[in-house]
């Protein structure tokens, strides 16, 4: 009746799930009950749970990006504190329990951490800079964060009951196979991984269509910001490789649900296939998440040097190349494994030549603060410590495209230090410094300067006393994923290590208090113009926190930097451009498809995982009947009257004029 | 959003009205200026083209997953672990009839869009039950392969290479048999909702689909059948 499940999953024995699933359990409950007691169920359901708007969608992704974020670190505080303990000794954590950590932190990390803070950000800006009122289909959009958070919840749910998987992040055949590992983990990691990957894919075609067949008047391909052309790169990258993980890991599936042997070490198998197509699809991940971060620094660099991007052009070459390159380079994880020294070659030297397209981006944004009156806010700190911490990540990165280096350093914590550096240096960096950047358009007040100063240095600091450590233990001969550590002579490092990562708890405390801070002070840092940093990409253009339906009118771009050009043209003029005509907006009407097709997929996932073939048939089938009966609306829209719209606008204008007055003495002054 | 019925097909009139042979003479920038294209000199581009545009997106990433497996065939295809070979697989005449029924339902398909452009609801729904009909043969028949293979001890099971046998057919027929169960929701949406544009762009979209379906199939056709029997 209930497949493999049954009490003995709960590891009643174990105390450091059980307290944090009590812990939880416990938080989860208090929220529901603050939201019950004070009625914000229909709030919640109307407004957001059931939203199509790419805004809310966008901090949803955004939310649900931080709060895994935080469940990831707490894993990260775990390993290093164990490693620094257990030299000699068997610290605190199990193997078992160890190998689980690992692989869920790598796993909540880059699936459920990174992955929905850069979609989140997709969601949120790419819209708004191409001066259009929604993605091409919100619906599905919203399908798409809901199964995101459906694969969350079952790593979540795995710590309780069962057990996640011990393989690493990826799970590597044969030892990922039911004969070294019959429990549920590595189904946990399967199904959570294939559920939020289908909402993946679906949001690259979402990206794609949009960017490339929705754009305002005049906003053609070379008008369009940095952000979009990362954006467009990053979907075409999903649209081609997530389909690849999709077939991997339902392989996988088969191998271990019925005994079919495309990866098994027998009859046939072939577990170097899995190597190939997993890093087919790996490889170029790294890149669908770094590229919008480089969208993002792009929009930072220019905005807070007062300056365009300099080499606009050669910064949309250099996406493009790296979108293509990006899909030939992945055999460089697994030079060791024996294709030979002509294969070996030919991929040392394409992940040599990718570096090419970053360093040409260095350059640029470099060479865009240079005769710039570059503003140190918080966005620019952060992107600062990006330059000069994903420089040494790239460096490091190069050094390992040498084959024969690569045999020396192949799986030791220079390995773990590098892709830390470029991941962290590189994508989370540019979250926090586009989560201060956007933040007032999204709730219409900044965050709180020093506060974010301090998360910033603390992170910084924190980030390199960790992984320096790491570089020179990998350097020594000391490999990855030990639970315990036989030489004494590294401890000291991974002490060090280990203070490294209590330093950037500090910088996560930090921005926990000046997300309070902010909040309590938000009527001082109100943003009143819409336009708080200077800003001259279209989103600018707009009040804050932006209306649902964006623009009241749609922009007609005239030019690169849309918003920019019609603020200096209404300051050369001293006045704004006339009112326009308002007209009715046909908006998208909300829709609970996504929330119901989500939590049916969780109980599918779920019945997958415990072998209950009944429940996941019923969950499947309610979840293409919630689709036939979406499909079966007779209202797909609804219309904003125009008097809401010139209401909304006119609001927007009288601020407009304000800063208008405002820009034109400084103007005058300077 | 407004919708015009055919804008391909006007596209294509007035490229041969502007450029009779074909010859690149055309003004290169003549077709920017298409209303609700999407060239990012008018706005967005309209619903029809959004839909269809998206929807190939899709059939290319769909591509990309099938192409997973015929990969994974081609790397296991002499990985038998001592078992049968694709050679003591494929009854040609049976693949026949099942390519023939696959490659007629592409024809029906297509009438039934004819008909859907001069929205004539009858002919519409008589040749999509034609096209399910026709798919439905080639599932069952693909069915009846398996069932005749299992019956012989030839199963997933047994090698690597098997495993690649039944996964890439396996996921062809899958799918079929998914698109057949959105024909089935297609002709309720026709019968009782009329020629909505939204559900005309569903149309298309499983048009494209099936189409699409076809050429993969060709593919397994090709790499799997043909080139076994005669290996």
């Amino acid at each position: 009746m209930f497949g493999k499940l049954s009490w003995s999953a709960i590891p009643f024995d174990q105390p450091i799930p059980l307290i944090t699933t009590l812990v939880l359990v416990l938080v989860i409950l208090g929220v529901l009950g603050l939201v019950t007691f004070k009625g914000w169920w229909p709030y919640l359901w109307h407004e957001w749970i059931t939203s199509v708007d790419h805004k809310r969608i966008g901090i949803m992704y955004i939310l649900l990006g931080v709060v895994m974020l935080v469940r990831g670190f707490a894993d990260a505080i775990m390993m290093r504190t164990q490693q620094a303990v257990a030299v000699n000794a068997p610290g605190y954590l199990e193997p078992e329990h160890y190998n689980q950590i690992f692989s869920a932190h790598g796993t909540i990390m880059i699936f459920f951490a990174a992955m929905p803070l850069v979609i989140g950000f997709m969601n949120f800006v790419t819209p708004l800079q191409l001066g259009v009122r929604d993605v091409a289909f919100p619906t599905m959009n919203s399908v798409s964060f809901w199964l995101t958070a459906s694969g969350a919840l079952l790593v979540n749910i795995s710590l309780f009951i069962g057990e996640f998987a011990r393989t690493g992040w990826l799970p590597y055949p044969p030892l990922s196979e039911t004969a070294y590992s019959p429990g549920v983990g590595v189904d946990y990691y399967l199904w959570a991984v294939q559920i939020s990957g289908i909402g993946t894919l679906m949001t690259g075609i979402n990206f794609v269509t949009t960017v490339l067949k929705m754009r305002c008047p005049g906003m053609s391909y070379l008008r369009m910001p940095m952000f979009c052309w990362t954006t467009l790169a990053s979907s075409l990258i999903i649209v081609a490789v997530f389909p690849i993980l999709t077939a991997t890991l339902a392989m996988l599936s088969l191998d271990r649900f019925f005994g079919w042997h495309f990866f098994t070490a027998d009859a046939g198998g072939n577990p170097m296939m899995f190597m190939n197509l997993i890093w087919a699809w790996g490889h170029p991940e790294v890149y669908i998440l770094v590229l919008p971060a480089f969208g993002i620094f792009s929009e930072i660099f220019s905005t807070f040097s007062g300056k365009p991007l300099f080499g606009y052009r050669s910064m949309v070459a250099a996406t493009l190349f790296i979108c293509i390159v990006s899909m030939m380079t992945w055999l460089h994880h697994f030079f060791t494994m024996g294709s030979g020294p002509a294969v070996n070659t030919a991929f040392g030297i394409s992940t040599s030549i990718i570096a090419v397209g970053t360093g040409v981006k260095i350059y640029n944004w470099i060479f865009t603060m240079y005769g710039g009156r570059v503003r140190m806010s918080v966005p620019m700190l952060w992107s600062l410590g990006f330059i000069f911490t994903f420089v040494i990540g790239g460096m490091t990165g190069v050094l390992l495209a040498v084959p024969p280096a690569d045999f020396l350093v192949h799986n030791s914590m220079f390995l773990v230090a590098h892709f830390h550096n470029v991941i962290v240096g590189g994508v989370v960096f540019a979250l926090f410094a586009g989560l201060d950047f956007w933040f007032p358009k999204a709730f219409g007040f900044r965050l709180h300067e020093g506060w974010g100063k301090a998360a910033f240095w603390f992170s910084f600091f924190g980030f390199w006393i960790t992984f320096t450590p790491l570089y020179i233990l990998g350097l020594e001969g000391m490999t990855r994923r030990l639970q315990h550590v036989n030489v004494p002579e590294w401890q000291p490092m991974l002490i060090l290590s280990a203070i490294g990562v209590g330093v950037i708890a500090i910088g996560v405390v930090c921005q926990v208090i000046m997300l309070l801070v902010s909040i309590i002070r938000r009527d001082q840092l109100r943003d009143e113009s819409g336009d708080p940093w200077d800003g001259r990409s279209l989103e600018w253009a707009t009040p804050s926190p932006a209306p649902f339906f964006n623009f009241a009118t749609m922009p007609n771009v005239e030019g690169e930097e849309a918003y920019w050009g019609i603020k200096t043209r209404a300051i050369e003029s001293q006045r704004l451009g006339p009112e326009p005509k308002y007209e009715p907006i046909e908006m998208p009407v909300h829709s609970p498809v996504g929330f119901f097709t989500a939590a049916f997929a969780s109980v599918t996932g779920f019945a997958l995982i415990w072998q209950i073939w009944w429940l996941a048939g019923l969950g499947f089938a309610a979840a293409i009947a919630g689709f036939v009966v979406f499909a079966w609306r007779d209202v797909h829209e609804f219309h904003v009257p125009a008097e809401e719209v010139a209401e909304v606008d006119r609001a927007r204008r009288a601020a407009r004029q304000k800063l208008l007055e405002r820009l034109a003495a400084q103007e005058a002054t300077a | 959003m407004s919708d015009i019925p055919l804008p391909a097909a006007a596209e294509t009139v007035r490229r041969v009205r502007e450029d009779p042979h074909r010859l690149g003479h055309r003004d290169p920038h003549a077709h920017e200026t298409v209303e609700g294209a999407g060239h990012g000199k008018t706005g967005p581009a309209r619903k029809r083209i959004i839909v269809g545009y998206g929807f190939w997106i899709f059939l290319l990433s769909d591509i990309v997953m099938f192409s997973c497996f015929f990969a994974a065939f081609a790397v296991q295809r002499e990985a038998t672990a001592g078992g049968p070979g694709i050679s003591e697989l494929v009854d040609m005449r049976r693949v026949g009839w099942e390519t023939g029924a696959l490659l007629l339902s592409s024809y029906t398909c297509g009438l039934s869009f004819a008909a859907t452009n001069v929205r004539s609801k009858l002919w519409t729904q008589i040749f999509l039950l034609a096209t399910g009909l026709l798919g439905l043969i080639f599932v069952g028949l693909e069915l009846l392969e398996f069932v005749d293979l299992a019956s012989r001890g030839i199963v997933p099971q047994r090698s690597g290479f098997l495993s690649a046998f039944f996964g890439l057919v396996g996921l062809h027929g899958l799918h079929v048999t998914l698109a057949g169960m959105w024909l089935l929701t297609m002709m309720a949406q026709v019968q009782l909702k009329g020629f909505r544009p939204e559900i005309v762009h569903r149309l298309i979209c499983f048009n494209l689909f099936w189409h699409a379906l076809d050429i993969v199939w060709i593919g397994i056709f090709t790499i799997v059948y043909l080139m076994g029997a005669t290996s």
